[in-house]
This record gives structure tokens, sequence and C-alpha cells, in this order.
């Protein structure tokens, strides 16, 4: 399955990703007491990082932030009906800063990057009896997972066509369910057959 | 134990590819992804407890960056935007569904929906209205006034649910582990 990782290679895919993590949460909080002047230099500051990684990657950056629109049109035509249309700048300033430099992260960070940070940061939770082993091996079956599914779907879907006129609605879901179920049962009895997840 | 663990896991996927697939339009106008309804599926089949792990490993991975969310969306951006709060919902969501079915002995497809109602919609309004209230600068009665217009789609998703678990338990009564 394809990442949300940008591959063009930008100087930020060298940075560590706590740094970046915790640069985000830095500048999330700070965006929500900030206004004015400096909510407008946040926003430049944003559009110059992302610009940064080239023509490519600012392009791909601005399609992330397009499950802003409908917010951001709510947004301005709430304010109008107000009568306050300028007050609708700066939210939409600090939810766009805000998603951007989350978005520029999540483009800069490799995922196996991210799952070796969260493995480390969840070690401590073995003491609670979770095996950090059965973390990555959960991790694995999902991404696995998802586009085995999606085939299955597919499956029932065409076999549903081909046997009714009709379009497949929400009756498709109990076969996919019950696909899902056994493969859960099947995957579970190759996992024990092969020495068990611990 | 392995049971357990591929249950979790295929649940988790099972979420995804629920938001991955086209609309089911169920009332035309109604924008209704099935992704909710994936959330409602783990608490009221896998239980409290699983559905809630099955539901946090789905948001972690989408927080990581894999676009697992409907309309192929995922990453950090969207825990700091204005859905930021149903995320963090999810998992709870899912646990009071579970709840509801592993501890209201009644028939299975009943308290299903309960479940549903209860976790996939009041606690689930309940993280995600201050949610989108915090990243929209509104107050709590206008960020609920956005959330109306899901209600429809999330009470026929609960009416769903309830169909579905209740089919479960007749075809697979072994892999309903919430009554096991």
């Amino acid at each position: 399955m394809l990442t949300l990782t940008s591959p063009v290679k930008t100087w930020a895919h060298e940075v560590r990703a706590w740094v970046k993590l915790a640069t985000l949460c830095l500048w999330t909080v700070a965006l929500l007491r900030v206004d004015g002047i400096w909510l407008a230099g946040a926003v430049v500051l944003v559009l110059i990082l992302a610009a940064s990684g080239g023509r490519v990657f600012f392009a791909q950056w601005l399609a992330m932030l397009r499950p802003l629109w409908p917010f951001a049109v709510v947004i301005v035509l709430w304010q109008v009906w107000l009568g306050a249309p300028m007050a609708a700048w700066p939210i939409l300033a600090r939810l766009g800063a805000a998603v951007g430099l989350a978005n520029a992260v999540t483009m800069t960070t490799e995922l196996a990057e991210i799952i070796a940070l969260l493995t480390r940061i969840t070690r401590p939770l073995a003491r609670l009896g979770l095996n950090p082993k059965v973390f990555g091996l959960s991790v694995a079956l999902v991404i696995r997972f998802v586009p085995v599914m999606l085939q299955r779907y597919d499956q029932i879907v065409l076999a549903f066509r081909a046997r009714s006129p009709r379009r497949p609605g929400w009756r498709i879901l109990m076969p996919v369910l019950l696909a899902a179920l056994d493969d859960a049962d099947r995957v579970a009895e190759a996992l024990r057959a092969r020495g068990g997840a611990g | 134990m392995e049971r357990n663990l591929t249950h979790i896991a295929l649940f988790a996927a099972l979420i995804a590819v629920l938001g991955l697939i086209p609309k089911i339009d169920l009332i035309s106008g109604v924008p209704v992804t099935a992704q909710s309804l994936g959330i409602m599926l783990c608490g009221t089949v896998l239980g409290a407890k699983r559905g809630f792990l099955a539901v946090v490993l789905f948001v972690v991975l989408a927080a990581a960056g894999l676009p697992l969310l409907s309309g192929g969306r995922g990453g950090i951006g969207l825990f700091v935007g204005p859905s930021a709060g149903y995320l963090i919902g999810f998992p709870f969501a899912a646990f009071v569904a579970g709840l509801v079915v592993e501890r209201w002995q009644v028939r299975v497809g009943v308290a299903a929906f309960a479940g549903a109602i209860l976790g996939g919609i009041v606690v689930l309004y309940a993280f995600g209205i201050p949610g989108m209230a915090l990243a929209l600068g509104k107050s709590l009665p206008e960020a609920a006034l956005l959330a109306t217009p899901f209600l429809v789609g999330d009470l026929i998703k609960a009416a769903l649910t309830a169909l579905v678990t209740q089919a479960i338990a007749q075809a697979r009564p072994n892999s309903l582990l919430s009554r096991a």
C-alpha cells in the first residue's frame, strides 16, 4: 500500500522524526495564542517551508489540504451570515497553518521511522503485559490485509452484479464481514502453526 | 491469543476498507461513508476491550501516515484539524458499543443497536463536537449545529450495525467475541 510520504526527497527527510513531531506540537500550541501580524507570519512561514521542497512537493502539499475546503466554505458563509466576514481569517489561518505543517511532517517522514518511534515510546508498556513484538505483527497484518480485503470486496460486488440488475448497496456488508471473520480465523491458525504470536 | 490478535488486526483493516469503498447511498443527499460503521462494528462484534484496541491500531496507523481514512486521507495533520475530536473519540466509541453488547443480555441485535447509538453517536459526538469547536474557533452549540447533518446517517449506520451483528450471531456464533 502507498503511504503519504512524498517520493520527492527534501532536506526535511533528513531531520529526525521526533524532532519534527515535537516541533509540530509546539507549533500547534503556539498558533492558538498568536494573532494579527504574527498569525500572518506563521502562514507565510508554512508556505515558505512547503515551497522549499520544490514545485512537485508543493503541489502534493496543496493537494493534501483539499479536505479542508468544506470547512473553509462553511466558516466563511457562517461569518458572512453573522455580518463579520473578516473574523473568518484568523480561524482559517490557524487551521491552515496547523494542518499545513502537520501534513508536511507526514510527507517528509518514512512510515518505518514513525513505527520505530512508536515501538520505542510504547516499550514501557511491556510491563503492563503488552508485547512489543505483537504491536509490530499487528501493524504488518493491517497493512497486508487492507488490499486483500479491498480485493475481496470487489469480488463480492462482481458476484452480486452477475446475478442481479440492482446495485449491491448495504446487502454487500454481510458477506464482506463474514469473509473478514473467516480470514481472521485462518490467519490465527496459520500463526499458531508457525509457533504463535508471542 | 493468536485469534484475538488477528481479529483486532483484521477489524482495523476492515475500518479502513469501509472508508475506501465507494459511498453507499442510503438516502440520496445524505453523505454517508461507511467508516464510522466500521467503528461501531468493532465494538459490537469484538467486544469492549478488543474493539477498543482494534480502533486504536487503526487510528495510530492513520496518524503515522497511512491513507486509511475515508477518501484516502491520513497523516498527523488530521489530529490538528477539525475532525481531530472524532478520531480521538473513535476508540472510546467502540469501547462503549462493545460494553453495551457484553453487559446487556437481551437479543444481540437490540443490544447492538443500543450500543451503536450510545457509543457511535453519544460518546463519539461528545469527543467530536468540542474538537470541532476548538479547531474552528466556534462555541459548543455552534459546533453541535455543524454536526447535526450527520446524525441521520449515523442513525442509519446504527441500524445497519444491529442488522449485521444479529446476522453474525446466527451465521458465525463463535466469531461474535463480544458474546463469547
